[in-house]
């Protein structure tokens, strides 16, 4: 294995396994490359499971229809979003506060995927709100509160990519995560109290049909599932930010020497 | 983190004075202002109803923008003359140099559009109550909008697209002042005075939180940025 | 079964345009955002060592 970027307590010391053994992109990136199909396996075993019992098992919704079916995608991506985006605030914050490069590549290996769950929640929510209330979008507070989520996805995104200078990237991206962050719960405030004070029925995607329990178990198999798909896509995303951002170092450059193999 | 008056006040004359100097840029933003808002009637339709209805919210907006517009010299011109890493050096400098920014800012750019926005009232057709409103929310409004622009403004020093990243980063953070604002006018108009009040009581705890919060987060933005 | 023939299945109770409008274009999304990230991987590790202009 590669040099270990970790100080050891003692000169020939073998490499045992510490909290922090993964702070080292090397090793990281070595871990990650053995564990990326086990979590596509993973994944693809809980979406089968929860399509099935969303589909096969869960009965017709009384009011909505087949068409409440959606919200086995919805309210997962819509979850994934909010949380991957506060995974994100908390690598980069951890890699400007203590320098620790993994964790800021790591954060910037999230943005993409949270951005993508953020675009699915509102592209479904859209499918969703047009058979149920008759129109493509509706500015309930949810959706409004998701949209400006995507906004602060693609600042991030945009400010981390503007800037060509790794260091300098990584910090102000975390700043402006941070800032984001502790805006959410303002601005989610500020959303719910503006929709309640323009619209006279309350049209909220919170009108969800009663759930039954097959229901809920297939909500629940498909999040862990986009939990799971998550980590596989931003693992090899971030192997690959750690092989940009990296290529300098030692291991690297044996590493694409000794041919390039996945 | 400390706090130096006389390098503030130093840095607010400073600026007040280059704007000053430079007149027809300085108010390059209101001309934005007064042209954005003038613009909708045309696109909306001449009907009065519908642009007393929407006048409050296309006046507000167009603060934004110009807001935006203007912030992005915040810290450009100091940057490129080299004067803002000096600042950078002395520890308690940088504080009083972005709350000195930031005041010579507002009372340039901002403070501006509040005086603007009675003539705008009344191109959209707005009764006297809902102007005295709209310029109280404005005025409580402005500040806010200097304070985050000087975040995006310091995040995004030197940069080649530096000025429409500010617009995307810094645009969503102010949707909350922005729905107080105009919530604060809707309630006027509604003939709902105590919901009005509510919403400048929110609308000042925003300034309050942004005045606490944003000079400290500009601070250490310019540190990333210059280190 | 909640279905009895695959054309129900996929008429949706006339609500199929919008289920498998979502279901497909997140599946769609998703395969590509893997696909696009596995790539990425692959030409950083193709990418050749330049000593000097390191991107």
């Amino acid at each position: 294995m590669s040099q270990a970027a970790l100080p050891s307590s003692a000169p020939n010391s073998a490499p045992r396994w510490r909290w922090n053994t993964y702070a080292a992109p090397s090793r990281f990136y070595a871990m990650a490359g053995l564990a990326i199909p086990w979590i596509w396996a993973l994944a693809l075993i809980l979406g089968l499971a929860g399509l099935w019992v969303g589909f096969a098992m869960a009965p017709t919704d009384f009011q909505q229809g087949e068409a409440y079916r959606i919200i086995f995608i919805h309210v997962p991506a819509a979850w994934m979003s909010m949380l991957i985006y506060l995974v994100l605030a908390f690598w980069a914050a951890w890699g400007w506060m203590l320098n620790a490069r993994m964790a800021s590549m790591y954060a910037r290996a999230l943005a993409p995927t949270g951005a993508l769950f953020t675009l699915l929640a509102l592209w479904t929510g859209a499918l969703w709100g047009k058979p149920t209330w008759g129109a493509w979008w509706v500015w309930d507070a949810r959706l409004s509160s998701e949209f400006i989520l995507l906004l602060l996805y693609l600042g991030y995104i945009a400010l981390t990519e503007a800037i060509d200078e790794p260091r300098r990237a990584a910090h102000a991206g975390a700043l402006l995560a941070l800032v984001g962050a502790v805006n959410i719960p303002i601005i989610y405030f500020s959303v719910r109290w503006w929709n309640t004070l323009h619209q006279g029925a309350t049209i909220s995607m919170t009108a969800a049909p009663k759930m039954a329990t097959t229901m809920l178990w297939a909500m629940l198999l498909l999040t862990l599932s986009f939990w799971v798909y998550s980590f596989a896509v931003v693992w090899t995303r971030a192997r690959a930010i750690v092989l940009e951002q990296e290529s300098d170092s030692e291991w690297v450059r044996q590493l694409k020497a000794g041919g390039p193999k996945s | 983190m400390s706090m130096s008056l006389r390098l503030l006040w130093a840095v607010l004359r400073r600026d007040l004075r280059l704007a000053a100097r430079r007149r027809v840029e300085a108010l390059l933003p209101l001309g934005f202002f007064v042209v954005a808002a003038g613009l909708f009637p045309f696109g909306v339709g001449p009907e009065p109803q519908t642009l007393r209805q929407i006048g409050p919210g296309i006046v507000w907006v167009c603060a934004l923008l110009s807001a935006m517009l203007s912030v992005t010299q915040m810290f450009n011109g100091d940057w490129q003359d080299g004067s803002l890493e000096q600042m950078l050096m002395s520890p308690r400098g940088l504080l009083s140099v972005v709350l000195g920014k930031v005041l010579a800012h507002w009372l340039s750019a901002g403070l501006s559009l509040v005086v603007a926005s009675p003539l705008l009232g009344l191109l959209f057709g707005m009764s006297a109550q809902s102007i005295a409103m709209l310029c109280l929310s404005l005025l409580l409004g402005t500040p806010i909008l200097s304070l985050l622009g000087a975040v995006g403004s310091a995040l995004t020093l030197g940069l080649r697209s530096g000025a429409a990243l500010v617009f995307l980063l810094v645009l969503p953070l102010t949707i909350p002042a922005l729905i107080f604002g105009i919530g604060a006018v809707g309630a006027v108009e509604a003939g709902l005075p105590q919901q009005a009040q509510a919403h400048l009581s929110l609308l000042g705890a925003l300034l309050i939180m942004t005045c606490l919060s944003a000079p400290l987060a500009t601070v250490a933005a310019l540190r990333i940025s210059l280190d | 079964m909640n279905w009895n023939s695959w054309h129900e299945f996929l008429h949706m109770g006339g609500y199929g345009l919008y289920v498998w409008g979502s279901y497909l274009v997140c599946l769609a999304l998703m395969v590509l955002e893997g696909w696009l990230s596995a790539r990425r991987h692959a030409q950083a590790l193709r990418a050749p060592e330049l000593e000097e202009d390191e991107e």
